[in-house]
């Protein structure tokens, strides 16, 4: 009955979006599922009893309303003055009254019993086979695979569209705007259950072909789940209005088999050793500053300018901070500014990107302080 | 005063020391178009750089900053003060009284608007901007991470506040005390009712707001921490609050409207208002359920599920009184004598388009289907469809009803036509498509947007454009029917209008019903 409800209303519809693709024709032939124009039931059964309900409730509306504006076109058609028709007097019946509170009434159970059983069916947090923490920045999603043994993975996704296609200075991609540097990687077949908490504002993790959306609120944990059963890439973003760049964090999940996500885990756990062993060395400035500037592009530039001109944030270039003391440059990067949008990028950074990035800042855009931060500076500065 | 009858004082000063409800109701009117102007030219920005992907015009934080003045000039300085003013007009002459009840409140609680309303508009100006957290103004972006201009914003807020509540108070008052003998309540006009209602929603949750926007005040200045979790606060208490203010105000601005079309489709279909009972007893429903759904903008927050199915079921009940509503309206059209002047159009562009949006609210209401929904742009085409295509739609056939009325003067009635349907299509391309790219997954408040989404954003800009402009007509017409148009002396411009309104001269003298009116008694509401 989907199937047929759908085709329907691609039918009814299909003259409008068919005057506006010849309008349009080739500018967005790439992208996936162009102009759809109903929600999709994704890949997962959750999603699918989400998408039956919809039309359940879409087709009851549609009956209601064909009979409503009939009886109303009806009115409008023959009872017009101009047919010369004598205004009826009766104004008022307690029975049609009643009539028509009774049977919406029933109605409207009829819709609550199927909401209501698919609503517990999203409420069944029990048996997650796997747990990831997701929190939630301005304007980017950290990722955190808990309870997996091995070297613990930890990562932050960001958005991947080049500023240049953001401001038509190149052709937009693909995935314009709907593509990270590293996509959440969960296995097919398998109840996964999301931690969902923010750093600083609220924001909402939504990607609709998993049927998940939630807010992600500072200083608590909400929990949801999702179990893909087919594999594919699936993209989202937060939903939740949550500052300047809110448009600008997309979520994409790569859902693999069970053995590409293996696989996966234990090179992400190898990575995470490597950096371990590179917060014991020692870097050249060279060194510091090519990647400070890779660091700075991701997670500074949005609010402190991409040449340190500042913006929502402070000037980098010749900032009190960045040309003065160095334990004080360390203590704003490191701990933020509390009561500020300046967030505490400690945690965010690991101690070799840290140290990076403050020899970046205190040697680029016109400040020449001449020093370095090592890691081993930062690890001291946050033991205190 | 005694015999001592006047007209209007002369120049600017009539304006601003004026207790006269009808001058005060047409300033308001126009100070409501003035921001309804305004709020258009933000909704033209916002929909102007959404006109093709990327960023072309405005940078994401100044879009922020459009997406939530607009929110807030509509709502609390278009379509709030335009029902006030329609009030002050109307009511007094409806229940035959001479006046507001309290004429000196009522200028007060006129002109702390504009001030207010500048205040808000400079924020533009300030450093860092001006609000850029959305109309909804959730903890805390709206607090540790807003602009200074916030505490600009907030002392708004506590203004527009006050002018509610005296506004509502006068309304209370005017209708409980100065009705004319004989004028008992269930002989009320229904807009008398909606408004009666709403002036008691209003006197209920204004100042639930008002502490809203305080317990702001003091997380951002006075280190107390009602909405940060580091502190003991909690971000969601901000929206419960905001919501148990929030929903009601929905209904606020929806009720007057229900008011307004109950008057207009009995004078055009020439025959009495279905179900007049059973309309008051629907707007006293949603009036009281309007307090136990605020939730249901929250289902995401990560409620308990005893919590999702209560406001999940509190919700989906509203749509017994609306259906009632709706289903009086469309009786009260059956076998009549109905003509289409422009109220009529308009208030029949309003009933097919909010029973729209009633649908698409049923859906909203089903919580695991809003997981989907919530916070997409099906949501920014449900409330345009309930608030324009309502509240917008509804004022609109107002002004061309009681126009005549007010000025003496008769407004081209093709202009009129044309503005409807103008409107009407300019709307429905603005807001339909948005449907679509909410289901397929476009949230909102985004200044750029994924290139599966462009042909129907493009539709909708180029609505929204022919929507905007032909607002220009309207007031083109107005000024016109104002400055030249066919002079009437009809009392009943209309000739299926009843109610008290119609038996006074026309254009209404400055004063009407110095001496209370004879109601008839078997003549029931009219």
């Amino acid at each position: 009955m989907f199937l047929r409800a759908k085709r329907l209303t691609a039918l009814a519809l299909g003259p409008v979006l068919m005057l506006f693709g010849l309008l349009h024709a080739g500018t967005v032939a790439a992208a996936a599922k162009v102009n759809e124009v109903n929600m999709s039931p994704g890949a997962t059964d959750v999603g699918q009893s989400i998408f039956d309900l919809h039309m359940t409730i879409f087709w009851i509306c549609v009956i209601i309303g064909v009979l409503v504006f009939g009886v109303m076109f009806y009115s409008i058609y023959y009872h017009r003055k101009s047919r010369g028709v004598t205004p009826a007097t009766f104004h008022e019946s307690t029975k049609v009254e009643i009539a028509w509170t009774v049977v919406p009434f029933f109605i409207l159970i009829g819709m609550a019993v199927p909401a209501t059983s698919t609503l517990l069916e999203i409420y069944d947090f029990e048996d997650a086979e796997m747990d990831v923490l997701i929190t939630g920045y301005q304007w980017k999603w950290k990722y955190e695979y808990l309870n997996e043994s091995g070297e613990n993975v930890a990562f932050f996704s960001n958005l991947r569209t080049p500023q240049s296609e953001i401001y038509n200075t190149a052709d937009k991609g693909e995935h314009y705007l709907l593509e990270v540097d590293e996509p959440l990687v969960i296995p097919v077949d398998t109840k996964v259950r999301f931690l969902v908490t923010a750093n600083d504002v609220i924001h909402a993790w939504w990607v609709p072909e998993l049927a998940v959306k939630k807010d992600a609120i500072p200083g608590f944990i909400n929990e949801t789940w999702t179990h893909a059963t087919e594999e594919g890439v699936y993209r989202g973003q937060c939903a939740e209005l949550c500052g300047k760049d809110h448009g600008f964090m997309p979520i994409v999940v790569n859902v693999v088999s069970k053995e590409e996500y293996a696989s996966w885990l234990s090179e992400k756990q190898a990575e995470a050793a490597e950096i371990k062993k590179l917060m014991a060395q020692t870097f050249s400035m060279d060194e510091l500053m090519e990647r400070g500037k890779s660091v700075y592009d991701r997670s500074c530039a949005a609010c402190h300018g991409a040449n340190g001109e500042g913006g929502l944030g402070k000037a980098i270039a010749d900032s009190p901070i960045a040309t003065g003391d160095l334990s004080g440059h360390l203590e704003v990067g490191i701990n933020g500014v509390p009561g500020t949008a300046m967030q505490a990028f400690g945690g965010q950074l690991n101690d070799v990107d840290m140290a990076a990035v403050i020899t970046y800042q205190r040697n680029a855009f016109g400040n020449n302080m001449g020093d370095m931060v090592q890691p081993i500076d930062v690890f001291n500065h946050k033991k205190g | 005063m005694g015999d001592h009858h006047h007209g209007p004082a002369k120049g600017l000063s009539r304006w601003l020391f004026t207790t006269n409800h009808k001058d005060i109701g047409t300033m308001y009117l126009w100070f409501s178009f003035a921001m309804f102007i305004l709020g258009g030219s933000f909704a033209m920005i916002i929909r102007a750089e959404l006109f093709q992907p990327g960023m072309q015009l405005v940078d994401p934080l100044f879009f922020n900053q459009m997406t939530t003045l607009h929110g807030l000039v509509m709502v609390f300085g278009a379509i709030m003060p335009s029902f006030v003013g329609l009030a002050n007009w109307m009511i007094p002459m409806m229940i035959g009284a001479p006046d507001m009840a309290l004429p000196r409140m009522n200028n007060w609680s006129f002109w702390i608007l504009p001030p207010a309303f500048l205040l808000l508009a400079s924020t533009l100006f300030m450093d860092g901007g001006a609000p850029a957290f959305g109309w909804t103004f959730y903890a805390p972006l709206s607090t540790t991470y807003a602009a200074p201009s916030v505490t600009i914003f907030i002392f708004c807020i506590h203004v527009l506040g006050i002018s509610s509540i005296m506004g509502s108070i006068n309304i209370i008052a005017t209708v409980m005390n100065l009705r004319a003998p004989g004028m008992t309540y269930m002989k009320m006009p229904l807009f008398v009712w909606t408004w009666l209602i709403t002036a008691f929603l209003l006197v209920a949750v204004m100042p639930v707001l008002a502490g809203a926007v305080t317990m702001m005040l003091m997380d951002i200045h006075f280190g107390t921490s009602f909405f940060s979790a580091a502190g003991g606060g909690d971000p969601v208490l901000f929206q419960h609050v905001f919501w148990f203010f929030g929903h009601p105000e929905v209904y606020i601005i929806i009720l007057p409207a229900f008011g307004v079309v109950s008057q207009i489709i009995p004078a055009f279909s020439r025959k009495p208002l279905f179900g007049y009972d059973s309309m008051v007893y629907a707007t006293a429903s949603i009036a009281f359920l309007s307090f136990i759904v605020w939730a249901h903008h929250m289902y995401t927050v990560g409620m308990p599920i005893a919590g999702e199915l209560f406001f999940m079921y509190a919700t989906m009940l509203i749509a017994v009184p609306t259906g009632v509503k709706v289903f009086n309206w469309i009786s009260t059209m059956w076998r009549g004598a109905l003509t289409f002047e422009t109220p009529m159009l308009f208030s029949l562009g309003f009933l097919v388009l909010f029973t729209i949006g009633g649908f698409t609210g049923l859906m909203l209401s089903i919580a695991p289907a809003d997981f989907q929904y919530h916070d997409s742009y099906f949501v920014v085409a449900h409330f345009h469809y309930v608030m324009v295509a309502g509240a917008v739609f509804s004022m609109t056939a107002a002004v061309y009803y009681w126009l005549p009325k007010w000025c003496g003067r008769m407004y081209n009635e093709t202009m009129g036509k044309t503005h409807f349907w103008i409107s009407f299509i300019g709307f429905n391309l603005t807001f339909f498509p948005q449907h679509f790219v909410g289901l397929a997954g476009m949230p909102r408040r985004i200044p750029d947007y994924a290139l599966q989404f462009a042909d129907f954003n493009m539709m909708s800009s180029i609505g929204a454009f022919i929507y905007g402009s032909s607002q220009i007509l309207f007031l083109y017409n107005v000024i016109a029917t104002i400055v030249a148009g066919k002079p009437t002396s009809d009392e009943k411009v209309w000739d299926g209008a009843e109610g008290l309104e119609w038996t006074v001269p026309t254009p209404a003298p400055y004063h009407t019903f110095e001496t209370p009116p004879k109601i008839d008694p078997s003549h029931a509401h009219s």
